[in-house]
């Protein structure tokens, strides 16, 4: 099975008007040393047979449905009306819209997901979307200091350790500087901004799950001529107060939460939201409303001069492919929950990560680590290698106490809940951890 | 193609006109003929010393961007704000209301060095 | 008549799903300071609106299902519908979860990388790359620390790419913090070699090639370039954009390149989803394989396990382990049709845009470097016809355009990438359809497309005014 559609008599019918006598024939002018390689690769197989292979290996994993595992990736629900929206064809077959004029579902798509992502944020515009959170902040961290020329970052040790690698990354391809600011009793510390600095970057809720009050940092920030740039997870921003009302410059995170499946990972999607004044210097594709020659209303991406396919070793990012059809299920996921819906949700994660925070510190040994007020995660001090009691807990059948790096400290591990999880899951979890660390 | 003969050009398209101990600088009416309508016009900042032939500003059409080079070394004593606000006079007035920057080149006899309209046709002329 | 937007349709108090029966009290948890003072102007449709709203969309959009897509450079092939089903299968696992219980997971990646590196020749990989750019990127930081480590770093400043090359080629080395130089194609098409002779040296970091490159035609005198470099202590990289067209017939390994990233959502079948996720996998030869971001996949004596101890490697380059679900699609395809079947593919790809170019050539396009074209050529209109008016008149005939003005390097490109899914009907429709709009009159093409959901756009007044968000007051 290969998915071609030529007959045989058209191989033959369509090799003669070309002048090859075969299939081999189209490959005569490379070098004849590099050509048919000895490759082993298993042999073919029909459709049921790979789903069958498929469904062997799903087998080996324990799915984590309803999992109490946070770190920005949790279990959600995915409505199915999301699911089958976002699978038709027209969506998930087309490439970039480059051709607006057959390409206005996709363009109005994104526009609406613009005007979403910027509403959550509180600034005025958003792109199409970046790959995930941790490169949404790297290219959101790189477009500050375009727009500042400066060279020197602060990171707040509050925001996601892997967030931190892929932005050092980033940082050291363009030789800029990355400090991070230890968290003090969970929380960002107002420190002195060292000069020359072009971004300043913290997380809320931060990595531990708690809530901060960023408004001085936003100050600070500006009065040392830096943008402040802030890590956000869009469905908190139902609830919380969004990053432009407390004086971000920018705001970027992870679209998972918006109902998406957890998949291993990804692929989800990155947001970054701005202010107006440096939509010059973002990066991606960015979708404007227009007219067309009739004066109907239409859809067109614009800017574009930003981009690689035009600027070349100029542009502000070599961003190409995106994870558009992934933003588009969280567009439609914030239309079909609304305001009051997403709030709902975003809420009800929060009572019951606070019920099962009860629970599990009346278990002999627990600590709390996380300070209050936190948000829908937060993190326990263990009475032993939180690896362990992950995998202990696994054998009961139960997904949780994501290990916390030793950065933050010894013993350490991370917990979520979300609007899946009932009270009686809660008290299992619970029992379940009072039988592992027994 | 209109090409005044009371200033210099260079092969990339722009021209630069003499004024006292200063130079004016914008892009040929072909130039913006091939970039098409212009949409946006990024301005240096004012008192940056550049050198000839480096990038000074950058012109921008729906479909492409264009840097601008310096024709001589110098500085830039002014820009030409009014294209942050309508860079289409760079489509309408190319000689003219659309300049794009002010030079004062380290050696006006730099300029020398440049084309004057009759070379200059004839670089447009072997380009098509 | 404007199609509305969800915020048009929107009505306040208007509820679709609700998920949570009953709602806590926010001030219970969290201090009044931190709580929205408004609520964001999401829209509030019921669900059937909501349903009618977005297939409403998609009916305004075109894709491979709907249409012959022969975008150039981007790999438009049928998305087999198997693959949204394997993804299912993988949908609830969490990136934290004890990896002894992700065991299938870890297997399929161990495998997929395997066949990858099979299929390009390459020892080691990394399937962390979010897409083709992403996986650039990823190669040349891996190349940059490579000479770093052998203390050249300071030294090899400029990174060379034809003047053919994607775009995103000079993007990413200016990313990585290099200089990029472009080597001009010479009049085969082909890198120039006496060019790349003079450009080549202690100063170069590396050279970025596309083989078969973005005319379509293969560098034949690749195994030259190679040597070339490999005295010169350059890394040759190789872009996958274009791997379709020789996959199992030919590897980059075996031509000399050092690292390749490739593109699932091209190569690979994975859907592009209006413009991504896709993913960018990064196959290096063994000399760079200390390098590659952090986690590695591998087997082990205990199952298969992420190993984050590489202690050269450039770090991360995204969170958790990459777009996960494109690669099940990507390991579904490979076992699908196996050896011979992407050979077979690999050669249909070939056969199509060659027959498809000798169509077009008997209808008056021209082929300004008509070399033995792989799976895809560039065309240019006959004079006095603009690229842009044909590509808005196949609109207008039902057919999306190939990639239009690219490369840069030929004026009025036509770049054309048809594919091994679409039939031979298919392509001569196309032919046909192309061969027609030469008999059009001029201000029919100007004025095309007609009849689709909106005309041409003002693209001036989008660039000049940009109405970015449907709240925004230009």
């Amino acid at each position: 099975m290969d998915y071609t559609p030529h007959t045989e008599e058209e191989i033959q019918a369509m090799l003669q008007r070309v002048g090859a006598g075969s299939l081999e024939d189209l490959y005569r002018h490379l070098p004849q040393e590099v050509l048919n390689p000895q490759i082993s690769l298993p042999e073919p197989l029909p459709e049921w047979a790979v789903l069958e292979e498929l469904k062997r290996l799903a087998a080996n994993n324990k799915p984590a449905f309803k999992a109490f595992l946070g770190g920005g990736i949790r279990s959600h629900h995915t409505p199915p009306v999301v699911q089958a929206l976002a699978s038709r064809g027209e969506f998930l077959t087309a490439y970039t819209p480059y051709q607006p004029e057959v390409s206005q579902g996709v363009l109005q798509a994104i526009f609406e997901y613009q005007t979403m992502v910027a509403e959550l944020a509180g600034l005025e515009v958003a792109n199409a979307s970046m790959y995930d959170g941790a490169t949404a902040l790297a290219e959101g961290v790189l477009l500050a200091l375009r727009e500042t020329g400066r060279m020197r970052v602060v990171v707040s040790q509050g925001v996601h350790p892997e967030y931190r690698e892929v932005l050092q990354s980033y940082l050291d391809a363009v030789g800029a500087e990355l400090r991070t600011w230890p968290l003090r009793e969970g929380r960002t510390p107002l420190g002195e901004i060292p000069e020359g600095t072009g971004a300043v970057v913290a997380q809320n809720p931060n990595y531990l799950g708690a809530l901060e009050d960023l408004a001085p940092l936003a100050e600070a920030a500006h009065r040392a001529g830096a943008l402040f740039v802030v890590v956000a997870d869009p469905l908190s921003l139902g609830v919380l107060e969004p990053p432009g009302a407390y004086g971000a410059d920018i705001a970027v995170g992870d679209g998972q939460t918006l109902g998406l499946p957890m998949g291993f990972g990804g692929p989800h999607f990155g947001y970054l939201a701005t202010k107006k004044a440096f939509v010059r210097q973002l990066p991606g594709r960015l979708v404007s409303e227009t007219v067309d020659v009739e004066g109907r209303r239409g859809y067109i991406l614009t800017l574009q001069a930003r981009e690689q396919y035009i600027r070349r070793a100029k542009a502000k990012s070599n961003i190409t492919t995106n994870a558009q059809l992934t933003a588009l299920m969280g567009a439609m996921y914030l239309a079909a929950l609304g305001p009051e819906g997403l709030k709902e949700v975003a809420l009800k994660g929060v009572a019951m990560a606070h019920r099962l925070w009860e629970l599990l510190l009346e278990i002999p040994g627990v600590a709390p680590f996380t300070p209050k007020p936190f948000f829908n995660e937060f993190v326990l001090r263990l009475p032993r290698d939180p690896q362990a009691v992950r995998k202990a807990l696994a054998a009961r059948g139960f997904h949780a106490a994501t290990p916390v790096p030793r950065e933050y400290g010894e013993n350490l591990a991370l917990f979520a809940a979300t609007e899946l999880h009932r009270e009686e899951d809660l008290m299992a979890l619970a029992e379940a951890m009072r039988e592992v660390l027994a | 193609m209109d090409i005044p003969k009371d200033r210099f050009y260079t092969k990339t398209h722009e021209w630069a006109l003499p004024e006292g101990d200063t130079v004016l600088v914008g892009i040929t009416d072909y130039a913006q003929d091939a970039l098409g309508d212009v949409v946006y016009v990024e301005l240096p900042e004012v008192g940056r010393r550049v050198e000839k032939g480096e990038a000074v500003a950058v012109v921008e059409s729906v479909k492409t961007a264009s840097d601008i080079y310096a024709p001589v070394a110098g500085e830039v004593v002014e820009v030409n704000a009014a294209l942050e606000k309508t860079p289409e006079l760079i489509n309408q007035d190319p000689y003219g209301e659309g300049w794009i920057f002010r030079l004062r080149p380290l050696d006006m006899g730099h300029l020398d060095d440049l084309l004057d309209a009759a070379g200059y046709q004839e670089v447009l002329e072997s380009e098509a | 008549m404007n199609y509305p937007t969800i915020f048009e349709r929107s009505r306040h108090g208007r509820r679709g799903l609700r998920l949570v029966q009953e709602v806590p009290e926010a001030t219970r948890y969290i201090p009044e300071g931190f709580l929205r003072k408004e609520p964001p102007r999401l829209p509030q449709v019921d669900e059937l609106t909501l349903v009618r709203h977005y297939t409403g969309l998609s009916r305004r959009q075109v894709g491979v299902d709907t249409t012959f897509y022969p975008l150039g450079s981007c790999t438009m092939k049928y998305n087999p519908k198997l693959h949204e089903e394997a993804v299912r299968l993988f949908a609830d696992l969490h990136p934290y979860q004890d990896p002894r219980t992700a065991q299938g997971a870890l297997e399929l990646m161990w495998q997929l990388g395997e066949y990858l590196k099979a299929l390009t020749g390459m020892d080691a990989i990394t399937l962390e790359p979010a897409a083709g750019a992403h996986g650039e990127l990823t190669g040349i930081l891996i190349i940059r620390a490579y000479h770093q480590d052998r203390g050249e770093g300071k030294e090899r400043r400029v990174v060379l790419v034809p003047d053919s090359a994607h775009g995103s080629n000079p993007a990413t080395a200016s990313m990585a913090g290099y200089e990029v130089r472009e080597v001009p194609s010479g009049p085969d098409g082909e890198v120039d070699l006496e060019a790349l002779k003079r450009e080549l040296g202690p100063h170069v970091a590396a050279i970025m090639l596309t083989n078969p490159n973005t005319l379509g035609l293969f560098e034949r005198r690749i195994l030259e370039i190679a040597r070339l470099s490999k005295e010169a202590g350059v890394q040759l990289y190789y872009d996958g954009a274009n791997l379709n067209a020789i996959m199992g017939w030919a590897r980059p390994g075996d031509m000399g390149f050092d690292v390749v990233h490739l593109n699932l959502h091209k190569t690979f079948t994975v859907p592009h989803g209006g413009g991504g996720p896709g993913s960018g996998p990064v196959g290096v030869k063994a000399h760079l394989a200390p390098y590659l971001p952090v986690p590695t996949v591998e087997r082990g004596e205990e199952g298969f396990h992420l190993n984050f101890d590489l202690p050269k490697s450039i770090g991360r380059v995204r969170s958790f382990y990459g777009n996960f679900l494109a690669l099940v699609r990507a390991w579904a395809y490979i076992r699908t049709l196996g050896l011979e079947g992407l050979k077979k593919a690999a050669a249909l790809s070939v056969l199509n845009a060659r027959y498809l170019k000798e169509l077009l050539k008997e209808r008056g396009y021209r082929i300004p470097y008509d070399g033995p074209c792989m799976h895809e050529f560039v065309a240019q209109p006959p004079a006095g016809f603009r690229t842009l008016d044909l590509a808005k008149g196949l609109l207008e005939l039902g057919f999306h355009p190939p990639t239009v003005y690219f490369p840069l390097i030929v004026k009025e490109a036509l770049m054309v990438e048809p594919t091994e899914t679409e039939s031979k009907e298919t392509l001569e429709a196309f032919a046909e359809a192309l061969g027609e709009l030469l008999q059009k009159p001029k201000e029919w093409l100007e004025g095309a497309p007609y009849t689709t959901p909106v005309r041409r756009l003002d693209e001036v007044r989008a660039n000049k005014q940009p109405k970015l968000t449907y709240f925004d007051e230009g």
